[in-house]
């Protein structure tokens, strides 16, 4: 995979994760281009399509889009799993997630990512080891936390 | 999961967010920022210093403000003081801005590499996890300089923690992307392997990314592991759907980990263990058989996991397009999916059949599902589907079915997505080309072509048609009258317009003789567009009225007073008023005769490879050209042959005296090659003169009228191998590497590696030249009985070779039994139009597949003595033709393959070998005795072998030797 983007129904980027160098940019050009061509799509259109010499793979839940580039010899169905897999572990971590979990809590968004997939390749697709790890890594925070409350929002699963 | 694992607490930053979405303006949202950016600021400049909590707080606060897309230069440093820190968090979230904020900055990155250095060595798994994926993320090369061979080292050690091995694996896999120097994986390679083995899915998972891209660089040294990822996936496939317990996904076992599996074994050939293939081929015919059955779930997702895993081997039985019968069911699966209510599925199947289109095997079975895929292409709602059935039917046409699928293109381009036109049009074009039969149904396509999609129609395409028409003279008559037909339509596309002119003006003639199309009727026709079309139109059209001078002298005077009239004399177009001028005064001055010669019919062009084919690659990117169209134009030569970039006006006249360079094409080539002024005789003789001058340059001598169903270079057989070639070939008998033919155009350069009955043979094709060579194709062929003795497969190579530059061939060679013979390689290509046919032998000699074998000076004279009958013994006696100095000959007899003995021969001057040759079918020993005489200059060398064809081969490729 070559990058990740996770945007708004208004376009707006929530989370943006780079498996190839590129300058800064690179970056917005590609995420603004990518951004209109995937929001004028119709909901019943297939989830792939040809984007300069890569493959777009998206879905959208709810109010957010999820958009993985990938390459010619990777596979498309395999990916839009990598989606709902991340989709469900953010569901499970943060109970029922929306996309204000996701731009509140961007770093554990981020964390959870990780856990899943480095340098663009799955690494743990077992939830439960994933969850674990980032469960290890909230014990060992300090016990300061606070919550703001809960914020009205749509579910993404 | 409880609510306080929410965030870890930083209130400060949640304010900010809810502030930042408070904003009603972008203006209100920019202030704000930069409120929080000179708070930050002023908080990380104060004298107090911050405690780790603020810091973190800040840095995230930084973080947020970057990724809403502002620029961010600061706080690099605090976040590099949070590496050092012990608590958790706080380390985590310097990790994090250091991912998404830092490229290369060396000064910073030294400091991080340090952090990075300590928590690797810290021996806590979750720092060390931390550190690992800090360095996938940013896989800058400085870190790859720091830490590449580190890595492999964690990735192996028994006690690394699983986590930690699958960070390792995945964080030298990205390191290995930015720089592959310095990934040296050497000692490691089994032991990564046997990763494959490894009791957790995890680490399984996610050390095969790394395998696999490790593989494609270095297949051999990773071989082993075809072999354990096919048991691996057996186990899986085979697995009840509960077994892999939370690897499981939607009753699917480990979806992920099969598709990884199936895609490294895409970088191999197939098995040649026959149990490792049997297997494989049991897991993938399980595979097929699993999407027979009823799903176990209703969820897509169950459905997507295990399609994924189905697509991935149909994938790798394409690549395989060994097992007609699995390409067939493959064929049959993708088939059912074409009709599937679910559009994912739809697309997939008909890029997947894309690829099926090309292998023999199942080319046909695609075939019988052209009506879904024209039905596909006509009621797909979504475009990006059309265009994969348009690809579809691009990749399934062949000669039985070009008319359909050219018709259902043609209509189709008619209501088609306009980001596709261009691309539908250029297919047509090359489909009705390709597979014309007759020529009057090409010429008719090209022109719906234009009639529909005038504004996609590249001028590469209609270049090409006036290519064909001039080239093939069957079809003239018919494209006059059918062009001529097509102009009447009151409102024409401007690319009718031209082509229309070209011809009339060409074959105006041919059509002359019916009144309704008579020579003023066609000019009138013409004219009446003229006003309403571009320069280069209006300039190509005055040099069609000047063929018309030329082919119908009725019409001289109607054309001088257009010619005359100040619209066209005194235009403000420098070119269009050069034209006038120059057409005007050269029909007055001119006589019949020299009129007759400068204008003459055009000669054929040139084949080519066709300009149209090179603008779809080019357009598509390499590689995106369907297999089908680059074997297509290998079996069928370079049927397309093109124009070039220059289009049709590549005449002998263009090229001679032209005083001004014009950026429009001179399609008829004429260009002012009498200047006004210039006496009527001298001008003739100018006229003459160019034109013979011209001539050598005129194509005419590597035309022939195949036209475009033939070919042009491929036509001409191979020529016959070169006298030197038997030269050549033994100067490779002793060694692998070299060049093995060179001259003034063309370098040739050989690698090889052989290893038991198996070889592979790299080539390297040079062009010394600055010209490209067009049309390059390369033919490997076993003559005679060599055929069922030696198995050579290879690769066609890219058609096209710039100048300066360098392709590369590789061969695979399979020695089935011993052969004397030398495969014979032909080499085609154009060079300025000329063509080039070479013919080597390939240095693959039957001592490339020895085995040495080391044995006791007993054992060597127990065996001489056991080949003692009469043919099994090979002797030459023969003068020195090289250096008698003992190292050179002693590796001279190393590079020969055998095992040099020592302390064999009572005599010390003496050399004595031994090997053991490696065909399929069969090993033959032999043994090997040279007796040289320092003084006569001369050798006695013998040979024995346990088949005397082989002594008989390796003598006389031996006496060339010394």
């Amino acid at each position: 995979m070559q990058f990740m983007l996770l945007f708004s129904r208004q376009g707006k980027l929530r989370l943006q994760k780079w498996y190839v160098p590129l300058s800064d940019k690179e970056k917005k050009k590609i995420t603004r281009e990518l951004v209109q061509t995937v929001l004028a799509r119709k909901p019943k259109m297939c989830s792939f399509l040809e984007w300069r010499d890569l493959k777009i793979v998206y879905k959208r839940y709810a109010s957010l889009y999820f958009c993985c580039a990938i390459e010619d010899q990777d596979n498309e169905l395999i990916t839009l799993e990598i989606i709902h897999r991340y989709v469900e572990l953010l569901d499970k971590y943060f109970g029922s997630v929306c996309e204000l979990d996701i731009i509140f809590n961007f770093e554990k968004a981020y964390f959870i990512l990780d856990e899943f997939l480095l340098g663009g390749e799955a690494q743990e697709t077992s939830k439960k080891n994933v969850l674990k790890a980032i469960e290890q890594a909230d014990l060992l925070q300090e016990s300061q936390s606070e919550d703001w409350g809960s914020l009205p929002n749509e579910e993404l699963l | 999961m409880p609510a306080v694992s929410k965030g870890d607490g930083m209130r400060g930053l949640a304010v900010f967010i809810s502030d930042i979405r408070n904003c009603k303006s972008k203006e209100a949202e920019i202030k704000r920022i930069n409120k929080e950016l000179a708070n930050i600021r002023s908080k990380f400049k104060g004298d107090k210093a911050l405690d780790g909590y603020s810091k973190k707080k800040y840095v995230c606060k930084l973080l947020f403000i970057f990724l809403l897309g502002h620029d961010i230069d600061f706080g690099h440093m605090e976040a590099v003081n949070l590496l050092s820190s012990n608590k958790y968090t706080e380390k985590q979230i310097g990790y994090l801005f250091i991912s998404v904020l830092v490229n290369s900055n060396s000064e910073l990155i030294r400091l991080i590499n340090n952090a990075i250095k300590n928590d690797l060595s810290s021996r806590n798994p979750t720092f060390m996890c931390l550190a690992l994926h800090c360095i996938a993320n940013v896989g800058s090369r400085e870190m790859a300089e720091a830490f590449a061979s580190e890595i492999p080292r964690i990735l192996v050690a028994g006690d690394t923690m699983d986590s930690v091995k699958q960070s390792a694996a995945l964080c030298l896999l990205r390191l290995y992307k930015t720089s592959p120097d310095l990934v040296l994986m050497g000692e490691w390679t089994s032991r990564v392997v046997h990763l494959l083995n490894d009791q957790h899915m995890g680490v399984v998972t996610a050390a095969i990314s790394l395998i696999t891209c490790l593989s494609q660089k270095n297949p051999d040294e990773f071989k082993t592991c075809v072999s354990l990822a096919v048991s691996r996936l057996s186990r899986i496939v085979s697995s009840a759907s509960t077994d892999l317990q939370d690897y499981t996904y939607y009753f699917v076992p480990a979806p992920w980990l099969s598709c990884k599996l199936l895609r490294l074994l895409q970088c191999y050939p197939p098995p040649e263990d026959g149990a490792v293939k049997g297997r494989l081929v049991e897991c993938l015919e399980t595979i097929l058989n699993k999407a027979q059955e009823p799903p176990k779930s209703k969820k897509v997702q169950h459905s997507n996991a295990k399609n994924a895993i189905l697509f991935e081997a149909i994938s790798l039985i394409i690549h395989y397009d060994s097992e007609p019968n699995l390409l067939v069911r493959a064929c049959n699966q993708l088939g059912q999916f074409l009709q599937h209510r679910e559009t994912n599925l739809r697309y997939l199947a008909l890029e997947s059949m894309c690829t099926l289109a090309s292998s023999e095997f199942s080319h046909e079975a695609v075939k019988t599902h052209i009506e879904t895929v024209i039905n596909a292409l006509k009621t797909e709602r979504d475009v990006s589907v059309r265009q994969r059935a348009a690809d579809l039917l691009y990749a399934m046409c062949d000669r039985s079915n070009a008319k359909q699928i050219v018709a259902e293109m043609l209509s189709y381009l008619e209501t088609a997505d306009y980001s596709i036109r261009e691309e539908m049009v250029l297919k047509v074009a090359i489909l009705a080309e390709k597979y014309a039969v007759d020529y009057s149904w090409y010429v008719d396509t090209i022109l719906n072509l234009i009639r529909i999609a005038g504004d996609y129609v590249s001028e590469e395409v209609w270049y090409r048609v006036i290519q064909i028409v001039i080239n093939r003279d069957d079809v003239q008559g018919y494209a006059a009258k059918t062009v001529f037909e097509a102009l009447q339509a009151p409102a024409c596309h401007e690319n009718m317009v031209k082509v229309g002119g070209y011809i009339l003006g060409e074959f105006g003639n041919l059509i002359a003789g019916d009144p309704r199309s008579s020579p003023l009727v066609q000019f009138n026709l013409l004219h009446s567009k003229f006003h309403l079309c571009s320069v280069p139109t209006r300039a190509l059209l005055l040099s069609a009225y000047i063929k018309f001078i030329n082919l119908f002298p009725e019409t001289k005077a109607t054309i001088q007073e257009v010619l005359r009239c100040d619209s066209q004399i005194r235009n403000s177009d420098v070119e269009l008023q050069q034209r006038a001028v120059e057409y005007l005064k050269l029909s007055s001055i001119a006589s019949t005769d020299v009129l007759a010669t400068v204008l003459e019919e055009m000669p054929p062009f040139p084949e080519r490879e066709s300009s149209i084919l090179a603008k779809l690659k080019k357009k598509k990117g390499p590689g995106a050209v369907s297999v089908t169209e680059l074997e297509d134009s290998k079996r069928e030569g370079g049927e397309l042959n093109g124009g070039g970039d220059r289009g049709p006006d590549t005449s002998a006249m263009s090229a001679s005296n032209a005083s001004t360079p014009s950026p429009s094409a001179d399609l008829l080539g004429i260009r002012s090659s009498a200047p006004a002024g210039t006496a009527p005789a001298s001008a003739g003789n100018l006229l003459v003169d160019v034109f013979s001058e011209a001539g050598p340059a005129a194509p005419s001598a590597a035309v022939n009228d195949d036209g475009f169903l033939s070919s042009a270079p491929p036509s001409e057989d191979p020529a016959p191998p070169l006298s030197e070639a038997d030269e050549l070939l033994n100067k490779f008998v002793c060694k692998n590497n070299g060049v093995l033919f060179e001259n003034q155009l063309l370098q040739i350069g050989i690698k090889s590696e052989y290893r038991q009955n198996l070889g592979r043979m790299y080539l390297f094709y040079g062009n010394k030249t600055s010209v490209q060579f067009a049309s390059f194709t390369t033919s490997v062929s076993c003559p005679g009985e060599l055929q069922s003795q030696l198995n050579v497969q290879t690769k066609q190579v890219e058609p096209l070779v710039e100048g300066g530059a360098q392709i590369q061939q590789v061969l695979n060679i399979e020695c089935l039994t011993d052969f004397s013979d030398a495969p014979l390689l032909n080499i085609k290509f154009r060079y300025g139009g000329a063509l080039q046919n070479l013919t080597l032998k390939l240095p693959v000699t039957i001592n490339k597949f020895f085995q040495p074998t080391e044995m006791s000076s007993h054992d060597f004279f127990q065996r001489w003595k056991q080949l003692s009958q009469p043919q099994q013994e090979a002797q030459k006696i023969f003068k020195a033709n090289h250096s008698m100095d003992t190292e050179v000959l002693k590796a001279k007899l190393l590079g020969l393959g055998t095992a040099l003995l020592d302390n064999v021969d009572p005599n010390p001057e003496n050399y004595v070998c031994a090997g053991v040759i490696q065909t399929k079918g069969q090993q033959v020993g032999c043994l090997l005795r040279l007796e040289p005489n320092a003084q006569a200059q001369m050798y006695r060398l013998t040979l024995r072998c346990s088949k005397d064809s082989v002594s008989r081969r390796l003598c006389e490729l031996l006496a060339e030797q010394f």
